[in-house]
């Protein structure tokens, strides 16, 4: 593992934007550069660590195997479930056109 | 950018190779969803089946369903899959309207499961492909968006019912070699899994879905292979419509070759639709990159570890796989590969009445016949289950043991066969009510002297040396008594004629 901080560049960071839908001003794109920069940089310190002889982490609790049974409990109405939407049809939830695919990827 | 190949570069049509794999979702048969205790029932009214989990509610917590996790171990090992010891899941972050969090949970670099295969053998013979499965992992799925285009509306509707239902991945090496080949092993993948009650795999109900990747490698003269860029086909709704997508893409990418030359790396992976009525493929929007999906460890989920005592379990409620059972029907009841094949393919419960059958008439071969000319015949024009066929198998082995003890011929046995379909009554009630009794020695031999006496034409031919010239005398006895055995009939002649 290299210790050199990774700079982050004004590209990578208007595509993280993009990634995360989130609409960026010039302005706010040259600031987070900087910003997600230093946050990149305080990070990539632990990359100094010797973590060869560390198993890897895959959660923090100590606790594994947690599972329930495949018993149907009561799902909501649709009346709550649609009551906090900004748009729906008393049926569906209304977004702005969806195009092309859709299902998990 | 390559130079377009010369005509002298190009190999004839039809001399490339067509190199597929396959990425299949099928949807678990679970009662509720991976993480929440809504049900899966397809076809609910819209947003009647969620909750704040799979809402996506602030502070609700995923819990994993444990049968879930049964079933996809199933179909793993059932898949020749190795089973990893720990397993963890992870956030796949992206937005889309039917993905209220935000983020898939799906498996990343710790799946449960790899390194399996798949054999697909055609029963005529024509190929034989094992394919390899890299892997099988446990995710959630996505809702459904809907836009009515006739509708003219600008909105999208969106329906959560499916969200958070289990979703089992499997995605192939790029082992198969033609669409018949790709729709053959879709085919078997479907039958296994409907065997192993993982899946129904209702292709209508978006149970079972698939993508292919697919390219050519086109050999050149100088010995070298190209190969042309890969492309990923998505939106096939039925088996059929791979199998003509993916003939579809194999000629577009060889035209395209031909013009362009354009090669694998010259371009990035290219995804296009399957346009079932116009019979082509469109492209559509470049796909994000892996890394894009910004995978990292799913917080809320702790990791699986699975035993050895797991396993031992997962495999003893597998039941034997339909590669096995087919093995198993040929060797223990003498019937072909072919005929196996047909049976076993049509689920668990058809090979049960089959062996039950064959069991009490004691003879597979001819179980298998009656099986596959009447019982499957008659089941594809009625419709419905072998459960609900009104023949059960001892009222069809009645009938064969009749007619193996001579009661009856095979033509009378379909009668009485059609007769306690329609009516529902027991075999020795329609043979007794359709006035079939079985004739005796006596009565047998008075009708043959009758009829040797009047055909002397016939008894002057067999007496020649053509003795099939005696089945006009088993036409004529069957006019004069229906119940006749033709078998006994012309045994029964031929003795008269040869004692004149």
């Amino acid at each position: 593992m290299s210790s050199a901080s990774p700079s982050l560049s004004r590209q990578d960071v208007a595509k993280v934007a993009l990634l995360s839908r989130l609409a960026l001003s010039e302005r706010e794109l040259d600031h987070l550069t900087g910003e997600l920069s230093k946050i990149v940089g305080f990070v990539s310190q632990l990359a100094d660590v010797d973590t060869s002889a560390v198993e890897p982490l895959a959660h923090p609790l100590d606790s594994q195997n947690v599972f329930r049974d495949d018993v149907v409990t009561p799902s909501l109405t649709r009346e709550s479930v649609l009551r906090s939407a900004p748009r729906h049809d008393g049926e569906s939830f209304l977004v702005p056109a969806v195009l092309g695919e859709t299902g998990a990827a | 950018m390559a130079a377009a190949p010369s005509p002298a570069d190009v190999a004839a049509p039809g001399s490339f190779t067509t190199v597929i794999g396959l990425e299949v979702h099928v949807q678990l048969q679970t009662a509720t969803k991976l993480f929440c205790g809504c049900p899966t029932t397809f076809g609910a009214p819209p947003n009647t089946q969620v909750c704040p989990t799979c809402l996506g509610l602030p502070g609700s917590l995923p819990v994993m369903n444990r049968h879930a996790f049964d079933l996809a171990v199933r179909a793993a090992l059932a898949l020749e899959c190795s089973i990893a010891p720990f397993t963890k899941w992870d956030r796949k972050n992206y937005f889309y309207p039917d993905l209220p969090k935000g983020y898939q949970i799906s498996q990343f670099d710790l799946p449960f499961s790899s390194d399996g295969f798949l054999e697909v053998v055609d029963p005529k013979g024509a190929f034989s492909r094992r394919v390899g499965i890299i892997r099988v992992h446990l995710e959630e799925d996505a809702g459904k968006s809907m836009h009515d285009e006739a509708a003219g509306t600008a909105d999208s509707r969106i329906d959560l019912n499916r969200a958070g239902t289990p979703l089992c991945e499997i995605v192939t090496q790029p082992d198969l070699r033609s669409p018949q080949e790709a729709r053959a092993w879709l085919n078997e993948l479907k039958l296994l899994l409907v065997y192993l009650g993982v899946s129904d795999c209702n292709m209508q109900e978006g149970s079972l879905r698939v993508d292919a990747n697919v390219n050519l490698h086109i050999p050149r003269p100088d010995g070298s292979v190209a190969k042309t860029p890969i492309v990923e086909i998505k939106n096939m709704n039925s088996f059929r419509s791979v199998e003509r997508a993916l003939a579809y893409e194999a000629a577009r990418q060889w035209e395209e070759w031909r013009a362009t030359g354009r090669e694998l790396g010259s371009a990035p992976k290219q995804t296009r639709g399957w346009d079932d009525p116009a019979g082509v493929t469109r492209g559509q929007r470049h796909k994000e990159e892996s890394s894009d999906y910004r995978y990292f460890p799913e917080p809320d989920l702790v990791p699986v570890r699975v035993s050895a005592d797991d396993l031992a379990r997962a495999r003893a409620a597998m039941g034997v796989p339909p590669a096995g059972l087919r093995h198993m029907l040929a060797e223990r009841w003498g019937i072909s590969a072919y005929d196996a094949d047909v049976l076993v393919n049509q689920g668990r419960d058809l090979v049960a009445y089959f062996e039950e059958l064959a069991g009490l008439v004691g003879e597979g071969k001819v179980a298998s016949n009656w099986m596959q000319q009447d019982v499957l015949r008659t089941l594809n024009e009625r419709g419905g289950t072998i459960d609900a066929f009104p023949v059960r198998p001892a009222a069809l082995a009645d009938i064969i043991g009749r007619i193996a003890a001579g009661d009856f011929d095979t033509s009378r046995g379909r009668e009485i066969f059609a007769e306690v379909l329609a009516s529902g009554r027991t075999v020795a009630d329609v043979v007794a009510s359709l006035g079939i009794a079985a004739v005796d020695d006596d009565a047998l031999e008075a009708l043959c002297r009758e009829l040797v006496a009047a055909n002397p034409k016939i008894v002057a031919d067999v007496q020649g040396g053509k003795e099939q010239a005696a089945a006009g005398l088993i036409g004529q006895a069957k006019k004069k008594n229906p119940n006749v055995n033709p078998g006994k009939v012309r045994a029964k002649c031929l003795e008269i004629i040869r004692g004149l």
